[in-house]
Order: C-alpha cells, then sequence, then structure tokens
C-alpha cells in the first residue's frame, strides 16, 4: 500500500496522505546525546526539513534547538508516527522520549 | 529531485490558476478531490488565497496586493464593504471582533475567513475599482513596496512612484516572470529617508544620481538579496549597477529572469535569491547580469542618499521614522498618518476611514510598511475639523511611543508556521507597557516587533526590542515563549538585533522590557537612543540588563494555542471545529 509523505506550508507540517499530522512548535524529548551534550535534549520543532518511512515508522529530519542549552541545528531522523494498514498512528510526541536515529546507525 | 511543489507548479501555474480556482468556487470546496488539495492550495497562492491553518479546513486568508500601498479614491469603501461581507468567521476575536482589515507590513491588505465559493463575487467587487489579488503571494513577484508617501513628499531625491507602478504593471500576470524559483520581494525608494526598506527585499532600487555624459542623472542604485527569514537574515547587497528611471523595468526583468534560470528549485529553504549571492558574491553577480541578460552597458553605481536614511534607524537624527502624525506635502497639501495597532482595524472603522479620507482629504489611503495608514492630500483648513473625528481618537496621529512602534505578524490565531499567539498578544503588552512603564525623557520612537516564528513577517530583527516565537517550560509544562533581540534598525548603517536572551516564558516578557528600559534609563549617556546605547554595550551585559520577570501582566494564551481550532472560542479544541464548512457556513458532515 502507498504512503504519500510530504512537508508542507513551508515546512510547517508532516502530510501523511494528504492529512496534516505533525506540526511545527511541538516540545519533544530526543533520546539524541550528541545533539547537545544534554543527557535528553527538550527540543523545539521550528522547521519540517524532510520527511521518510523505515517499515512501520514515519520519521522526520527538522530543524530546532534545545531549549535547555539553547543548542540549534538538525537532530538525525526523529520518529513522529507508526503505519498501520497505511494509516498514521499518531504518538504523544510532547510526553515520550523520541530514539533519534543518527545517519551513521544506517551503516 | 524537483520538490513537490516545483512539480505542482510545471503542471498548473500562473494566470491559468484562475479558471480552476473559479470552477472550484462555483462546485464547492468539497468538490476539491482529496489528493489534490494540497496542489491546489499551493497554486491558489498565486492568486492571494492561502488555505488557513488545521481546525480552519475550507477558509481562507486572502492577499491584496496593493502597489507602494496607494489605495486610490473609493478602493478602501470597497475593501471594507468585502471584509464586512465575506470576512466573517465562526467565531470571534476578543479585541478586534469579528470581520476586520489587516494592513500588512508590505504595504498589503489581508482579510480572513474568506469562503472559496464566495471568490468570484469577491474578485468581481475588487475589480471594479481595480483591485487585484494577483501574485499577492506565491513564487513570483509580490507586491511592489516603497515610499508610502512617493509623489506627494517633501523629501523626495526622485518621484519612485511611477517607477513601482511601470513595474507593477509589467510584472503582474507576466508568463516569463510568473514561476520563479521562490518569492521576489521588490522595493523601490525615491525619497531621501529610505523609508522602501529595500535592504530587506530581494530587489531594492535606491535613490541615487550618477554623472552621465557629463550630465547630473537622477535614478537608482541596485542591490539584492536581502531577506529576514528562516535565521538566515541578509542586507540586500551593492551590485555596483545604477539605472535611470526609464531603464529600471527592463534592468528589474532581467534580474528576475537571472533569478528564473539560477535559483535553487530543488531545495526550497536555498531558494530565495540571497542564497544565490551567498555563492556567487555581489562581483559574479554583477557579471553574469551583464553578460547574459542586459543588452547594453550596465552603468556602475551612483552616489546614493543612504547618509540621509532615517526611517526605522532607531537614531535621533531628525528625519522621519515613521510616518506617523501631520506632515506637510511637496504641493501645500497635508498627510495625517494613523497609527493602527498591530495593524488590525474593524470593517466599521475601515468604513469610516473611507469616509473621512474622502470628507478631508482626496479619498487616497497610504498603507506603511509599519501597518499604519496614511490620508493623503488634506488642505490646511481642514486638518482641525479631520482632528476631530472620533475615529482619529483611536487611530491617532499622536500615539503613545508603546502603541506607536508595535507591530505584530498574524500568529498562531490563523497561521501555519507560527509557534506563538501574536497580535492579540502585542495589544495586551502595548496596553501594559503605557499603563505600567515610563520611557526615557525624549525616546519617541521606540520599536517592539513581535513575530511568531523564524519567517519574520513582523520584521522582527529591525526593531528595537525584537520578539520571536519559541517555546519553553515553565513549572514543568510546555508554554509560549519569547525570544528577545535588541538594538536592529535600518538607516545608513543597518544592522539586526543581537538575539540576546531566548526562550522568555510570555508572561515575563513585559516585566522584562520594564526593567530592561530602567537599566538603559540609568546607563543611558546623554541623549543617546536606544539602538545606540545597545551598540555600544557588549552582548553579555545586554543579557543581564534583560531580567525577566512576572508582574501584573496575565498572559491567557500560555497554552500550545496551535492545538486549538481557534484559540479564542470558547471550546477552542480541534475537535469543537466547525470546519471544513459549505459556502454558507453550515459544517460539511464527514459521510458528505
Amino acid at each position: 500500500m502507498s504512503v504519500s509523505l510530504r512537508v508542507l506550508d513551508d515546512g510547517a507540517w508532516v502530510s501523511v496522505n494528504d492529512a496534516r499530522e505533525v506540526s511545527v512548535s511541538e516540545l519533544w524529548r530526543l533520546d539524541d546525546p550528541s545533539f547537545c551534550g544534554c543527557e535528553l535534549p527538550d527540543f523545539v520543532v521550528e522547521n519540517v526539513l524532510d520527511v521518510g518511512a523505515d517499515g512501520r515508522t514515519v520519521s522526520a529530519k527538522v530543524y530546532g534547538q534545545c531549549i535547555a542549552c539553547g543548542q540549534t541545528g538538525v537532530p538525525g531522523w526523529v520518529p513522529v508516527g507508526r503505519l498501520r494498514e497505511g494509516e498514521f498512528v499518531d504518538i504523544d510526541r510532547e510526553r515520550v522520549v523520541l530514539p533519534v536515529r543518527r545517519a551513521d546507525d544506517d551503516e | 529531485m524537483p520538490t513537490d511543489v516545483e512539480r505542482w507548479k510545471s503542471e498548473v501555474y500562473g494566470n491559468e490558476i484562475r479558471e480552476h480556482l473559479l470552477e472550484f468556487a462555483e462546485q464547492g470546496w468539497d468538490t476539491i478531490p482529496e489528493d489534490e488539495r494540497d496542489a491546489w492550495f499551493e497554486r491558489f497562492k498565486w492568486w492571494g488565497l492561502y488555505h488557513q491553518r488545521n481546525g480552519q479546513e475550507s477558509y481562507f486568508m486572502m492577499r491584496i496586493g496593493t502597489p507602494n500601498g496607494v489605495l486610490t479614491p473609493g478602493q478602501t469603501e470597497v475593501v471594507a464593504e468585502v471584509a464586512d461581507e465575506y470576512a466573517r468567521g465562526p467565531a470571534e476575536n476578543p479585541i478586534f471582533g469579528n470581520g476586520y482589515v489587516d494592513w500588512t507590513t508590505r504595504q498589503s491588505i489581508q482579510l480572513h475567513w474568506i469562503k472559496l465559493e464566495d471568490i468570484p463575487e469577491i474578485f468581481d467587487k475588487l475589480e471594479s475599482v481595480g483591485l487585484s489579488t494577483q501574485q499577492a503571494c506565491g513564487d513570483s513577484w509580490r507586491n511592489i513596496v516603497g515610499c508610502p508617501v512617493a509623489g506627494k513628499d517633501k523629501h523626495e531625491h526622485v518621484d519612485a512612484l511611477p517607477v513601482a507602478m511601470e513595474l507593477n504593471e509589467t510584472f503582474k500576470g507576466n508568463d516569463d516572470h510568473s514561476n520563479l524559483p521562490r518569492k521576489w520581494k521588490v522595493s523601490v525608494t525615491g525619497c531621501r529617508e529610505g523609508c522602501g526598506q529595500g535592504d530587506i527585499n530581494d530587489l531594492a532600487l535606491e535613490p541615487a544620481t550618477k554623472e552621465i555624459d557629463g550630465e547630473e542623472t537622477k535614478g537608482f542604485n541596485i542591490r539584492i538579496g536581502g531577506g529576514l527569514s528562516r535565521n538566515e537574515p541578509r542586507l540586500a547587497r551593492d551590485i555596483d549597477v545604477f539605472v535611470t528611471p526609464e531603464q529600471a523595468p527592463e534592468v528589474s526583468g532581467a534580474i528576475s529572469a537571472l533569478f528564473r534560470e539560477n535559483g535553487d528549485r530543488d531545495n526550497r529553504y536555498n531558494a530565495r535569491i540571497k542564497f544565490l549571492m551567498d555563492e556567487w558574491g555581489a562581483e559574479k553577480f554583477r557579471n553574469v547580469l551583464q553578460e547574459e541578460y542586459v543588452d547594453f552597458e550596465l552603468e556602475t553605481a551612483g552616489d546614493d542618499l543612504r547618509s540621509e536614511y532615517s526611517y526605522n534607524s532607531g537614531y535621533a537624527d531628525g528625519g522621519h521614522s515613521d510616518h506617523v502624525g501631520i506632515h506637510e506635502q511637496a504641493d501645500g497639501n497635508y498627510y495625517v498618518g494613523l497609527d493602527v495597532l498591530v495593524g488590525r482595524m474593524g470593517v466599521d472603522d475601515t468604513k469610516e476611514l473611507a469616509r473621512v479620507a474622502d470628507e478631508y482629504g482626496s479619498g487616497e489611503i497610504r498603507i506603511t510598511q509599519r501597518q499604519n495608514v496614511i490620508i493623503t492630500d488634506v488642505p490646511e483648513e481642514k486638518l482641525d475639523a479631520l482632528q476631530d473625528e472620533d475615529l482619529l481618537d483611536h487611530y491617532s496621529p499622536d500615539p503613545h511611543p508603546f502603541m506607536r512602534g508595535s507591530i505584530a505578524c498574524t500568529g498562531t490565531e490563523f497561521c501555519s508556521l507560527s509557534i506563538v499567539e501574536t497580535k492579540n498578544r502585542q495589544v495586551r503588552y502595548a496596553r501594559w507597557l503605557k499603563e505600567n512603564v515610563e520611557l526615557p525623557a525624549g525616546v519617541e520612537d521606540f520599536h517592539i516587533h513581535l513575530s511568531g516564528c523564524t519567517a519574520s513577517c513582523a520584521q522582527p530583527q529591525i526593531a528595537d526590542i525584537s520578539l520571536r516565537g519559541m517555546k519553553t517550560r515553565k513549572d514543568g509544562e510546555p508554554v509560549e515563549a519569547l525570544d528577545i533581540g535588541l538594538g536592529g534598525g535600518l538607516g545608513e548603517n543597518p544592522n539586526f538585533a543581537e538575539w540576546v536572551t531566548q526562550r522568555v516564558p510570555v508572561d515575563e516578557v513585559p516585566g522584562a522590557i520594564k526593567n530592561l528600559l530602567a537599566n538603559f534609563e540609568e546607563r543611558r549617556e546623554g541623549d543617546e537612543t536606544f539602538r545606540e546605547f545597545v551598540a555600544r554595550t557588549d552582548e553579555e551585559d545586554l543579557a543581564e540588563l534583560v531580567e525577566p520577570e512576572e508582574t501584573s501582566y496575565e498572559d491567557p494564551m500560555m497554552h500550545n494555542t496551535k492545538r486549538t481550532w481557534y484559540p479564542y472560542a470558547d471550546d477552542d479544541s480541534l475537535d469543537a471545529s466547525p470546519a471544513p464548512t459549505h459556502g454558507d457556513g453550515t459544517p460539511i458532515a464527514s459521510d458528505d
């Protein structure tokens, strides 16, 4: 089943199957100590740069900053939801810790 | 690989969008196939329509382009009538009511809650008086900005209005320039005070004089690649080219063509011409322009007037810092600049504005880049009676500096990109500051710009105090916050604000401004302006002077206003949204 994934509104939204599902301005807790040195960066999402799917996991590349230390930048791929029979299933991104996949994890 | 947007543009774009738009309007919003909506909404922007954010489906923001901010007699009344009839939403704004007009920082007009089904009638009404939404948004020539009193001003080097109007005529609806890699913002300035804000535009024509064949010739120097968005602010760069007013359309078209052919269509974040300028530099840019896009020998730059620029400069150099107030025109009449707090005016007040302009002036209104309006052509003998009008009690020509200096973008009320609520918040801030904070003696211009995100529609980087939407945690809970920047401004030597304090919870920002101003007053040397004070103080010291603090100011919008369908609705939850709706406003049932 093909799934349409897009970044819309100049980076304001992740769209899945033509529905806006993930917005900028959320606060995410990332499991990515290499991003800024904070153990679990408290990351505000300012712009969505890219979206992709790895199996059933929908992930996004986003620009933003850690509100604890101020470090700005682009962490690795951040999981933002799951696909179940082609449908997007949201996760509570503001309340769970999101495991970030860095580029070198691909190797 | 081309982006989705480029692919959609390659299928249908430019003038041809209109027939599709009118067809969908005829058949109803819900006849746009679901899997084509994003493509059509992207295209509709070219005709001035932005689909509003999540929770407000089927409603649009409409932007009307008014070149150089000029509304000719009769046009303001029609804008008010259109807003009254068509720009009313399913919920009321607690400060502005339901039905209002936004005057924008690019001298345009924005209306909200527009229904697609009403577009044909709205276009008929607007076009009957020569107004248009064409290219007000989208990847093309946007509304051309300039000194809002061009052609009237006593401080004019060259009358830029005919040039701005000719550029508008030439490049609106022009198929060769209708599909650019990204938006194309143009400023044409003829006055001596820099009111066109050319430094923050993609293409800036700035007043200059050049000796050509032994004769002093008035015209424009050209700068390229300014812009504020995306954490990548740039000042437009001098490419060492002078044009006469007659050459301006041809050379501007050549530069637009250069952008069309060389801008980055693979990455929209890198598409604005400022990034091409980063890559090439001014010298290469000029060489390519000369060799590949212009058939005659370009003149090198003439003598500019930048040392006289006062507009939004933050320096007390005697010139205009804005257009508020009563000022004599070159013809002996007067223009009267009215302060419109955050640029929003209710429909009844807009109707009154049209009436007052007609009764006391020529009926013309000009829109400024500080979200204010100007009544032009008022004879001296009518000034007193004009000032007695009730309208001027609310939209004052002599406002308090905190009112006068406030600018705010649209914010999460309607905008997808914004991180925080803005317009109503800036109104609350300005009112609280006016009641609770003393400005140091002699400070009459003090600019506070609030932008909801890094797109920078409120031009935050060029204000005395720059506020930019952010998030933080307070008592463990996510809350809306603002970054605070200081000391930005234009003028002879423009510079962007330094972001000295970040992620201040929104309820502590008024206290931060109060403490900062008290610290400024204590350390001020003589009559120095705030910008001068910031310029001579190092960044670490400035950060210590900000001192965020809770005060009597209370903020009712600390939560994530983006997660509401409309932040001011009684039940603001996304589930309570009536959208999408039919043309008559009744909800479209999901099984419709």
